[in-house]
């Protein structure tokens, strides 16, 4: 059965989220449901990710005879759909699974009060399929298929709230974005099927020729996933995006904005692999992108007065932090002896930070979202003195801000620290915008903390009390791992973030679909 | 927007359209077509019945009707023809073909009017997919077809 694993992978969400809405009004039953199909694809992630650490790239063909047969007597290209899976993939699969399970948790409590549950957590868990099917597969359509099934689940998720105003123009913001996004994929895809008449991504790395035809499909996917893993010129969706939707779904949307930054780094790293030349060109836009979208994106937190809009923006500033740190790898993919000098230790920096940064950030949107529960607010001047009446989400703001803020032991400081002294080696420029947007980040938390939990009780809060135990619990868990990945970086490095950095930087392995070709 | 001419017109074409619709669908391994244009086609009968009679009427039917299960349904029984193949095959693997069973007999070689016993799962997912295609797209028109003739009713 283990070798079905990749296949179960997407098949195990989709089966949760069809028989989501037979629960109709029995809401109850419906989210303890999504919480029990989410826990066991994070138990399903973990194997995989053991039996890729093991055994190297995991094949799945569909419709084969067997799992592996990637070539069918006779053939001299692939014809079916199929699963690649490295470690990169089985990284961005625990993330995923992890994630929309602490969200499942996260909303048993929090959307209790809102009706239409069934659809809610038939949504959540066809977002996880997408991810999941986005960062598994091997096809380029297939990618564009799931990258749709992601983008519309989501877009739903951002409108949930219809009630709201603001919550629907976020929904069609979200939508717009997506659909932009993923027509361009298609647009690409159709250039690429055109000239070597296969979908495979392997495939097509190998033979691309990289004439103007393929500089435009790569300025079109590096476009638009960009534009869906909101770096800077493109990052308009985001805080309405991030600021409407049910604090319960923004871990699983998080992961879903990083699947896109891992199909901007499979275009780059696995199908542009070979093209020598231009590919340090692209390593200096990424980095470049990276540093802009962390410094713009800091600078517009330190305004805001919205609690969640303002970490919205903080999230869009940590997005910079991978670019920045895969970037650097990128620009010296093709040197072997600057590679093994700074290139890898920035793409495990990179790759790190996304993990780190998706860990941190959902506990500080969700802890926004515990203070939305409790106040009814999200407006940080209304709020105050609410440190003694919920301990529990003042803990878990404080190791999530000191997290974000790279101080250690937790972390972020890794993450960090490795960007930092990599980057440096490149150009010592980038370094001190990463650090000087540390230190801005730093800052706007201190205020956020000042306003929302210091200060003198307040008269209209009087009788409020901490949140329900669900949210506490999907808000420690998220906490113990802050503490846990800065304590012990090294075994999570070796672990989980070298392999997946490995899987990117040998291409050529990718390249022979694990030497099965 | 209900006249004779168009009640009798409907009383005529939904029944052809139902069964277009349902042959498209079984057809969909032997002609042009399958789950998704069958579906269609099935639900733009349904949507025909649905705009050619007054909103009470729909509605009370409708209630009836499990839109929301069928859909279901469609999509689960193609994840679960899907996952048959994972019997000492992979996922989605024509698993009945040539088995003998429903839809599992043999394709004969080279010209012939086309058999219907044949095609094996994919046959099974034409069914479903045109059951979750016709059940998606009922109940999209439905919810338009009962907002907009609330926001009428209130003109």
């Amino acid at each position: 059965m283990i070798e079905h694993l990749p296949a179960l992978m997407v098949a195990l969400p989709l089966f949760g989220a069809f028989i989501a809405p037979l629960f109709k009004k029995h809401y109850k039953g419906v989210s303890i449901w999504a919480i029990f199909i989410t826990g066991i694809s994070v138990v399903l992630s973990l194997l995989l990710m053991k039996e890729v650490v093991t055994n190297g790239i995991i094949m799945y063909v569909f419709g084969a005879d067997k799992p592996t047969l990637v070539l069918p007597s006779g053939y001299a290209v692939p014809i079916r759909i199929m699963f690649e899976v490295d470690a990169m993939g089985a990284f961005m699969a625990i993330s995923a699974t992890l994630m929309s399970f602490v969200g499942a948790i996260y909303s048993y409590s929090h959307v209790k009060k809102d009706t239409g549950l069934e659809k809610y957590y038939a949504l959540l868990m066809l977002l996880e399929a997408g991810i999941l099917g986005m960062v598994l597969t091997g096809d380029l359509f297939n990618l564009f298929v799931f990258l749709e099934i992601a983008g519309i689940a989501g877009s739903a998720l951002v409108g949930f709230r219809n009630y709201r105003g603001e919550a629907s123009e976020a929904g069609i913001k979200y939508l717009m974005v997506s659909s932009v996004a993923s027509l361009m994929v298609l647009f690409a895809v159709g250039i690429f099927y055109g000239q070597y008449g296969n979908l495979n991504l392997a495939y097509i790395a190998k033979n691309v020729s990289f004439n103007m035809v393929d500089m435009i499909a790569l300025g079109l996917l590096f476009a638009s996933f960009a534009m869906k893993c909101g770096a800077v010129p493109m990052h308009y969706w985001v805080p309405d995006a991030y600021t409407e939707v049910p604090a319960g779904i923004n871990p699983p949307l998080l992961v879903a904005t990083y699947a896109s930054l891992y199909a901007l780094f499979r275009v780059s790293f696995t199908l542009f692999a070979n093209v020598v030349i231009d590919l340090a060109r692209v390593g200096w836009i990424m980095s470049i992108l990276g540093v802009l979208t962390m410094f713009i994106g800091v600078t517009m937190a330190l305004i805001q007065k919205d609690v969640k809009r303002l970490m919205s923006y903080h999230a869009i500033s940590q997005t910079g932090y991978m670019l920045l740190g895969v970037g650097v790898g990128l620009t010296v993919l093709h040197d072997p002896s600057k590679l093994a000098e700074f290139g890898r230790d920035a793409m495990a920096g990179g790759v790190f930070h996304i993990i780190n940064h998706i860990i941190y950030k959902s506990l500080l949107l969700m802890t926004a979202g515990a203070l939305f529960y409790v106040t009814g607010t999200r407006n940080l001047n209304e709020m105050g003195g609410l440190a003694r009446k919920m301990p529990i989400t003042t803990i878990s703001f404080m190791v999530g801000a000191a997290a974000i803020s790279g101080l250690p032991p937790f972390n972020g400081f890794a993450s960090k620290f490795l960007i930092y002294e990599t980057s440096y080696r490149l150009n010592p420029l980038l370094t001190v915008f990463a650090m000087v947007t540390s230190v801005l980040t730093l800052a706007s938390f201190v205020k956020v903390f000042a306003s929302a939990f210091l200060g003198p009780p307040l008269e209209k809060f009087e009788n409020k009390r901490e949140v329900p135990k669900p949210m506490i619990v999907a808000m420690l868990i998220l906490a113990a791992l802050c503490i846990l990945f800065g304590l012990f970086p090294n075994v999570v490095l070796d672990k989980l973030v070298y392999p997946a950095v490995d899987a990117l930087i040998n291409f050529a392995q990718y390249h022979s679909w694990g030497g099965l070709a | 927007m209900t006249t004779t001419i168009i009640k009798t017109t409907t009383r005529l074409l939904a029944p052809l359209i139902l069964v277009f619709g349902s042959y498209i669908i079984l057809h969909g391994h032997l002609t042009p077509g399958g789950g998704f244009q069958g579906g269609a086609v099935f639900a733009s009968g349904l949507i025909l019945l649905i705009v050619a009679n007054v909103r009470d009427k729909v509605q009370k039917l409708f209630e009836k009707t499990p839109l929301t299960q069928l859909e279901s349904l469609g999509a689960l029984g193609f994840l679960g023809i899907g996952l048959l193949g994972l019997m000492s095959y992979t996922f989605l693997k024509n698993a009945i073909a040539n088995s003998g069973f429903l839809f599992g007999g043999t394709t004969p070689q080279g010209i012939n009017p086309g058999y219907l016993n044949t095609g094996g799962t994919l046959s099974y997912l034409n069914i479903f997919v045109g059951t979750k295609v016709l059940a998606g797209l009922t109940s999209i028109v439905l919810i338009f077809f009962l907002i907009l003739r609330r926001e009428r009713d209130e003109w």
